[in-house]
C-alpha cells in the first residue's frame, strides 16, 4: 500500500521524503488546485526542483490540477497540464471533464487520477470515467463506509485511493457549496474552502467568537481549543432547540489508523494524508507515524496493532485534538 | 422563457405528495421533475408510485422528467435505477455521475441536474455528446458565467434554479437523525417531521442553514424573480421553481401568467447570480 503525503512547499516536500512517504502530491501556485492559499504551492522553478528531488529519492510526484477550468481561461489549466508532463509528474490529479479530455488527447501516456473533487462514490461512475478518459486511479470521497469501498473495489480495476488522515470533509467533496454560500469562494473555483482572509476571531464578554465573513460560526471560552472555522463544524441553534449544538459535525480530524488492515483487505491501493496547507512539522510527524504503521502491517498483517504513542502524536496535530473514523464507520453516518 | 417545477426535496407522506401532483396536473406548469433526490431510505413512494404520477401528469399534457439521487453510494441504488431504466423511455435528470453513466449506457437522453459539476463550456459540450438535452446550472454560478455559454448557441437548453431553497451539500451522514440522537441506519425517517427541513440559526439568531436529512440547504430562499426580464433577454430557456409547499404551484402559475406577486420570502438571497456570496441579497 502506498503512503501518499502532502507538500504545500519545498520544506514540506523534503519533510515528506525524509519521513518515509512513497509519493507526494502538490499543486501549482495559482488557482488550478484546490488548496490555493497565499504562501502555498510551487512555481515553475520550484516545481522543477521538486521533481528532481523526488526522482532522486525514488518517490513519486502527483500534481493536483483539481479545480474546474473557467470558460475562456482554459489555457491556464492546459498550461499546468503541459508543464506537469514536461516535469515528468508521475500522475495528474484532476476532476474537470474538459481537463481530463484534454490530458487524454494531448498526453495519452500520462497517468490520470480522478480527484476527490469529482466526488465519484460508486463503481458505475468510476468505470465510466475509466472508459472515457482511461483514468488509472480515483480518490474516493469521504462519504463511503468500509463496506461500500469493498463493494466498489470488487467492481472495478481502477486503483483506489482513500483519505487516511487529516481534515475531515463531511460532505461529498467538490459538490459542497457551504463555503461559497458564506464567502463567495469554494475549492471548485476559487481554490479553497473557508479562505483565511474571511476568518476573524474576537473576544467578547469573556468569550471568543469565531467568524467567517462576519457570520458567527462558534463562540467558546477563551481557553478552549478551537478548530479552523468551516461552516460544517460550526455551532448553531436548531429551530426546535434552545441550546446551540454542532449540528453537522464538531471540530475533529479523520484518522483511520485502526482501520488500516481493513482498508488493505478492501483493495485500497493508496493512503492519502490530507494537509497541503499544514506545516512541515505536521508533515514530518504524521508521515512518520503512518510509515511505521504501514511497515508494521505489511511485515505481519495478522498481528497488526497500533501503538498508543502513534495516536498521541496524531491527536496533538488534529482539529480540536480529536479524531474520528468518519463515514468509514457506519455508526458515524 | 418557460417555467418548470423542480423535484420535491423533502420527505412528505404519500398522500401529501399525491395531493400536490394532482394540483400540479390542473395547473398550467408545462415541465415537472419527479423523484427522490435526497435519500434512498425514504420509501414513502416507490418507483411505481412515481410512474403512476408521471402517467397522470403526462395525460394532463405535462413533460415529465425523473430526477435521480444526488449522491449514489451503493450498488443497490445503481441496480435499482438500472432496472427501472431498462426497456423504458423515461428522461432522467441525472444528479450523480453514476446515473449519467447509466443514461449513456442505455442511450437515453438526459437533463444534467444542478448537482453535477459543470464549470465550463468544453465540459458542457462533452455532456452534450453524451446525450445531454438540457443543462441546469449549478447553484453557485452567476449571470456573468452563463452569458458566454448562451452566446455560443449550444445544442442544449439552459435551465436556472430561480426560486426556492438551494441545495448546498450532501453527506453520508443524516443530520436530521443526528439532531435526534439517531443515525442513518436507525433513522426512523425522522426527516418526515420537517416538511420544509429543519431551520438552523447562528448563535446570533441569523438564519443560516436548512437541514434536510443528508442534504444541507440554504436557510434563505433564492429569489431571482426580479431577474426574469434579464434571463429572457439572455436566452435562458427555463426558470425553475423548487417547491417547498403546495403554495409553490400558485407561485409558478403566477409567474406563467406574468402576474406581479407581493409574496416575498421572509429571508431571501440572490448572491450567486450576482457573483457574490450565495447568502447575500443584492
Amino acid at each position: 500500500m502506498e503512503l501518499l503525503c502532502p507538500a504545500g512547499n519545498m520544506a514540506s516536500l523534503k519533510a515528506a521524503i525524509n519521513a518515509g512517504a512513497d509519493a507526494v502530491y502538490l499543486g501549482v501556485k495559482d488557482n488550478t488546485n484546490a488548496r490555493s492559499f497565499a504562501g502555498l504551492n510551487f512555481t515553475p522553478d520550484t516545481l522543477k526542483q521538486a521533481a528532481k528531488l523526488l526522482q532522486h529519492a525514488g518517490k513519486k510526484m502527483y500534481l493536483a490540477i483539481n479545480t474546474f477550468a473557467q470558460t475562456g481561461l482554459e489555457q491556464r489549466w492546459y498550461d499546468a497540464i503541459d508543464a506537469a508532463a514536461d516535469y515528468g509528474a508521475d500522475a495528474l490529479i484532476m476532476a474537470d471533464i474538459s481537463l481530463l479530455d484534454y490530458a487524454t488527447n494531448k498526453h495519452p501516456q500520462m497517468p490520470l487520477h480522478l480527484s476527490v473533487q469529482a466526488s465519484v462514490s460508486n463503481a458505475t461512475a468510476l468505470n465510466f470515467y475509466q472508459q472515457q478518459f482511461n483514468i488509472r486511479r480515483a480518490v474516493l470521497p469521504r462519504v463511503l463506509s468500509m463496506r461500500q469501498i469493498r463493494d466498489i473495489s470488487q467492481q472495478t480495476n481502477v486503483e483506489l485511493e482513500v483519505f487516511a488522515y487529516g481534515s475531515l470533509c463531511i460532505m461529498a467533496e467538490g459538490r459542497c457549496q457551504l463555503s461559497s454560500y458564506v464567502t463567495g469562494e469554494s475549492p471548485n473555483r476559487g481554490g479553497s474552502c473557508s479562505p483565511a482572509k474571511h476568518v476573524r476571531w474576537q473576544e467578547c464578554q469573556g468569550n471568543r467568537q469565531t467568524r467567517l465573513n462576519n457570520i458567527l460560526v462558534d463562540s467558546t471560552g477563551v481557553n478552549e481549543t478551537i478548530g479552523y472555522p468551516v461552516i460544517c463544524k460550526g455551532r448553531y441553534l436548531a429551530e426546535d432547540d434552545e441550546q446551540p449544538e454542532f449540528i453537522l459535525e464538531s471540530p475533529t480530524s479523520l484518522s483511520t489508523l485502526e482501520l488500516l488492515p481493513e482498508l488493505a483487505r478492501s483493495g485500497v491501493n493508496s493512503l492519502k494524508i490530507e494537509g497541503r496547507q499544514r506545516s512541515p512539522a505536521y508533515v514530518t510527524q504524521v508521515t512518520r507515524v503512518w510509515r511505521q504503521a504501514v511497515d508494521r502491517y505489511q511485515a505481519s498483517p495478522e498481528k497488526f496493532q497500533t501503538e498508543a504513542q502513534w495516536h498521541e502524536v496524531l491527536r496533538k496535530v488534529s482539529e480540536g485534538q480529536a479524531t474520528t473514523a468518519g463515514a468509514y464507520d457506519r455508526s458515524w453516518q | 422563457m418557460k417555467f418548470s417545477l423542480g423535484p420535491l426535496q423533502y420527505c412528505w407522506d404519500k398522500a401529501a405528495v399525491e395531493d400536490f401532483y394532482r394540483e400540479v396536473a390542473v395547473s398550467p406548469i408545462p415541465l415537472v421533475y419527479l423523484g427522490e433526490t435526497v435519500c434512498s431510505k425514504r420509501r414513502k413512494l416507490r418507483w411505481q408510485d412515481y410512474f403512476d404520477l408521471a402517467d397522470m401528469l403526462r395525460s394532463a399534457g405535462k413533460e415529465v422528467v425523473f430526477s435521480t439521487l444526488a449522491l449514489i453510494q451503493s450498488d443497490a441504488e445503481i441496480q435499482e435505477l438500472r432496472k427501472q431504466l431498462t426497456n423504458s423511455s423515461v428522461t432522467l435528470e441525472v444528479n450523480d455521475m453514476g446515473a449519467l453513466a447509466l443514461a449513456v449506457e442505455q442511450q437515453l437522453p438526459f437533463v444534467c441536474g444542478p448537482g453535477i459539476n459543470n464549470y465550463n463550456l468544453t465540459s458542457l459540450q462533452k455532456m452534450a455528446n453524451w446525450g445531454m438535452q438540457r443543462f441546469v446550472m449549478p447553484v453557485d454560478l452567476s449571470q456573468k458565467w452563463l452569458a458566454p455559454i448562451i452566446t455560443s448557441q449550444p445544442s442544449f437548453e439552459i435551465e436556472v434554479l430561480g426560486y426556492g431553497y438551494l441545495p448546498l451539500a450532501h453527506s453520508a451522514r443524516c443530520f436530521t437523525a443526528r439532531h435526534h440522537g439517531l443515525n442513518k441506519d436507525n433513522c426512523d425517517t425522522i426527516c418526515s417531521r420537517y416538511p420544509k427541513g429543519l431551520l438552523t440559526q447562528t448563535m446570533e439568531h441569523q438564519e443560516l442553514l436548512r437541514i434536510n436529512g443528508v442534504q444541507t440547504q440554504s436557510a434563505a430562499c433564492c429569489d431571482l424573480r426580479s431577474e426574469i426580464q434579464q434571463m429572457r433577454t439572455m436566452g435562458v430557456d427555463w426558470f425553475r421553481v423548487s417547491p417547498d409547499s403546495i403554495n409553490s404551484i400558485g407561485l409558478v402559475t403566477a409567474l406563467i401568467k406574468g402576474e406581479e406577486s407581493d409574496d416575498v420570502p421572509s429571508i431571501r438571497c440572490n448572491g450567486y447570480w450576482h457573483d457574490a456570496p450565495g447568502m447575500r441579497y443584492l
